[in-house]
């Protein structure tokens, strides 16, 4: 009898490698034989490869490749290429882009050319992916979903890294590459434009964010609840409901009146999870072309409480007569 | 019934889980609520590391007070310059005072005075002289950033010879990168461990560089302040917070850090701070940078500056506000500013017609300061030089050049002004410089 504990599957199957179904004419052959894995057969399936790479797939890798080359040596540059002190700092070292005064000029390499290659190049690589995505999905005969999810996260990279730079005028205004530098982008990128959580597009992005651990909790706690009755052969369970899926549908009718179907609980997850970055990106994009201040926006429009006084009142300093400088 | 040591993950996860804790601190810590409820505007306080600090943060005894009768010490000693209005007790109880404040224990006096205590000729007397007017200074002028709490020597140097939080100019190429990215001041572990400008002083304490860069309207506005001068408001702001041990809400509520009236009366503190910082760094450090001998000069050659971390050393009022000064009337007395600069002494010029030696034509800047000078200090002495223009015979110009000095010479007398205290220099060319009018002149100088 197959037993499923919580996170680490103790059963794994073992057959002869499965090489997939077959491939359309034209198309790159799998790459690898395929072999099998105990450690990955502990989180997932035991089977490894054989792997698709395909022109767009190779093409990915090369450009992610050389994006990551970019970063990294403009990295132990940085530390005057010392390999130690390049651990030790990694956190905090960061390929930055050029200055504000630069605008919108290719600028020279070694102040910020080197981030926009290498900006440049990950895009490429990360559209690559995509595209791969999308092809291998439809030479398997499936749905796009996964493909267009993912170009949801990746139109908040490019409001990001490329879109509102470029409608601010200023590549100075992007992200730098970077761990912390990145976090620490975030944060100055609030102060400057007046607290982002009063922007409501930020607003709604965390809702989806949330509301897609929601989700994804009510979802897998009920589906291991029940995968003793076999819910968690989903697929199966969508077009002949047996007592799994039944049950867990009866467990939320029961405790909250209303329930979601087998098919239609991941189209909640996966709207949840697209507008996520979707929101999140138009409310980036809102910030400083359309938008200054949105602490002031959201006076303005009655959005923000007010709160009684407990200090006295404190002035501006530069305000007063005869005020320093 | 498993044991531990069959659950390998479970014991690692633990481990993981407890690692990525390490850089907390560990409760219980208290919270002093400041603003209205909801705003979070809590001070928190951790009872253990803030026992440790205020060890750190005792008053050293204060010397007995000085009588007040006596004669000035200005009177008594030769080269007083300031604490002039002190008498011999006071003066010798702040020289004792900075001794256990500030000299190294093995120098003691020596380390600012040679055998001749009134001389000049070690730079640290140089220093502390100077020093002494900074802090009265402060007292004085500064009471919108110090209170009545004032400052000592102590405030900074807790008996080290050079306070220890100190900063230099961050060199912005140290390393020639070639063909890498250039250094671009940010990006190491700096202010708080952050990645953020490791210089923000040079910006905010040094020049009076922008802090404000949130945009004061909802709507664009023509305010052009970048992500990246954002980084340097935020630097200081970090800065700050390391320094004086609070958090952002000690002045700001953080939903909006730019509006005024809902911050709390510590912002208005804090921005009088950063002006007193920067005009300490401009008027009384930087001034003193060729006085500094080169090791204690930083990369740049510049001298050790002051930031917020120079007084409070963590702690939101330096000493917890506890105040010294009180105990050294000597320190927060008469206002002594810095000496004001002398006037350069005045310089005359006085132009002659071609071939004219008895008359000067009008036009030039006249006797009228030169003796003005002279008769307000007995010890100056004026020189007088004669030109000539290119033109005519060499002979007879030497001659002309002389005579016309002679002329500006018998002004000064019947001024005044006693002949010795005037002499003729004859230039080693009495061809003047510029064009034929100009060349033709006389100049007064003026020597102590």
């Amino acid at each position: 009898m197959p037993e499923y504990q919580n996170i680490f599957t103790r059963v794994q199957v073992r057959a002869p490698v499965y090489v997939g179904v077959p491939l359309p004419r034209g198309a790159w052959g799998r790459q690898g034989s395929g072999f099998f894995s105990h450690l990955l057969g502990r989180f997932g399936d035991t089977q490894v490869g054989p792997i698709y790479l395909g022109t767009t797939g190779l093409l990915s890798l090369i450009c992610g490749f050389i994006a990551f080359e970019i970063i990294g040596l403009n990295m132990l540059a940085s530390v005057n290429w010392n390999f130690i002190q390049f651990i030790r700092q990694l956190p905090w070292l960061a390929l930055e882009p050029p200055a504000p005064s630069n605008g919108l000029h290719f600028p020279r390499l070694q102040e910020g050319g080197w981030w926009l290659m290498a900006g440049f190049f990950l895009t490429s690589s990360v559209l690559l992916w995509w595209l791969r995505m999308y092809r291998r999905a439809r030479a398997l005969g499936m749905g796009t979903h996964v493909a267009w999810a993912f170009l949801a996260a990746i139109w908040l990279y490019l409001v990001l890294g490329i879109i509102r730079p470029v409608l601010m005028g200023s590549f100075g205004e992007a992200v730098p590459f970077g761990i912390f530098p990145h976090l620490d982008w975030v944060a100055a990128f609030s102060l400057r434009y007046g607290n982002l959580f009063y922007n409501p597009f930020h607003c709604l992005s965390i809702a989806f964010l949330y509301g897609s651990t929601l989700l994804f909790a009510m979802h897998a706690g009920v589906i291991l609840a029940c995968s003793r009755q076999g819910a968690d052969r989903e697929l199966e369970q969508i077009v002949d409901r047996g007592t799994g899926a039944e049950r867990a549908a009866l467990f939320w009718r029961w405790t909250m009146g209303f329930n979601a179907t087998m098919e239609s609980v991941h189209r909640w997850a996966w709207w949840f999870a697209v507008l996520c970055p979707l929101t999140g990106g138009i409310g980036i994009l809102l910030t400083g072309t359309v938008v200054d201040n949105w602490y002031l926006w959201a006076v303005k429009h009655h959005v923000a409480p007010m709160y009684p006084h407990v200090f006295p009142p404190v002035i501006d300093p530069s305000t007063l007569p005869g005020a320093l400088k | 019934m498993m044991r531990i040591a069959d659950r390998p993950f479970l014991v690692l996860a633990a481990g993981l889980a407890l690692a990525a804790l390490a850089g907390c601190e560990r409760p219980p810590v208290e919270a002093l609520q400041g603003g209205y409820r909801g705003t979070g505007m809590d001070e928190i306080i951790n009872p253990r590391s803030d026992a440790k600090l205020s060890a750190k943060n005792v008053l050293p005894a204060a010397i007995p007070p000085a009588p007040t009768e006596g004669p000035l010490a200005s009177a008594v000693y030769q080269n007083v310059q300031v604490l002039k209005d002190l008498n011999v007790a006071q003066f010798t109880r702040v020289m004792l005072a900075m001794t256990q404040w500030v000299a190294p224990p093995d120098q003691s006096c020596n380390y600012c005075h040679g055998a001749n205590m009134a001389s000049d000729d070690r730079y640290t007397k140089v220093v502390a002289r100077r020093m002494i007017q900074m802090v009265r200074y402060i007292n004085e002028d500064w009471k919108s950033h110090v209170g009545h709490t004032g400052v000592t020597c102590y405030t900074c140097h807790r008996g080290n010879a050079v306070p220890k939080n100190v900063w230099f100019i961050e060199p912005r190429r140290l390393a020639n990168s070639g063909f890498a990215e250039n250094n671009a001041g940010k990006n190491k572990p700096s202010v708080g461990d952050t990645s953020l400008p490791e210089d923000p002083f040079s910006y905010f304490l040094l020049r009076d560089a922008s802090i404000r860069v949130q945009a004061t309207s909802a709507l664009p506005d023509g305010d052009r302040s970048s992500i990246k001068q954002t980084d340097n408001s935020y630097a200081l702001m970090i800065h700050m917070s390391e320094s004086l041990g609070v958090n952002c809400t000690y002045c700001h509520n953080s939903r909006s850090f730019g509006v005024w009236n809902s911050s709390t009366p510590m912002r208005s503190t804090a921005w009088y701070g950063i002006r007193m910082a920067r005009a300490l760094n401009n008027n009384y450090l930087v001034p003193l940078t060729a006085t500094f001998p080169a090791h204690r000069l930083g990369i740049e050659g510049d001298v050790a500056k002051v930031n917020c971390a120079t007084c409070h050393q963590g702690v939101f009022k330096p000493l917890y506000g506890e105040s010294m000064a009180k105990d050294y009337p000597e320190l927060t007395g008469e206002m002594h500013n810095a000496p004001p600069a002398p006037a350069a002494p005045p310089v005359g010029r006085l132009y002659f017609d071609a071939d004219q030696s008895a008359k000067w034509a009008e036009g030039g800047e006249s006797l009228d300061a030169v003796v003005a000078y002279l008769k307000d200090h007995a010890d100056a002495k004026a020189g007088i030089s004669g030109y000539n223009d290119p033109t005519g015979n060499r002979a007879h110009n030497l001659q002309l050049a002389k005579e016309r000095a002679k002329a500006v010479r018998q002004a000064l007398e019947s001024d005044g002004i006693s002949p010795e205290r005037v002499k003729l220099e004859k230039p080693l060319d009495t061809t003047g410089s510029g064009d034929l009018k100009d060349a033709r002149r006389v100049e007064v100088t003026v020597e102590q």
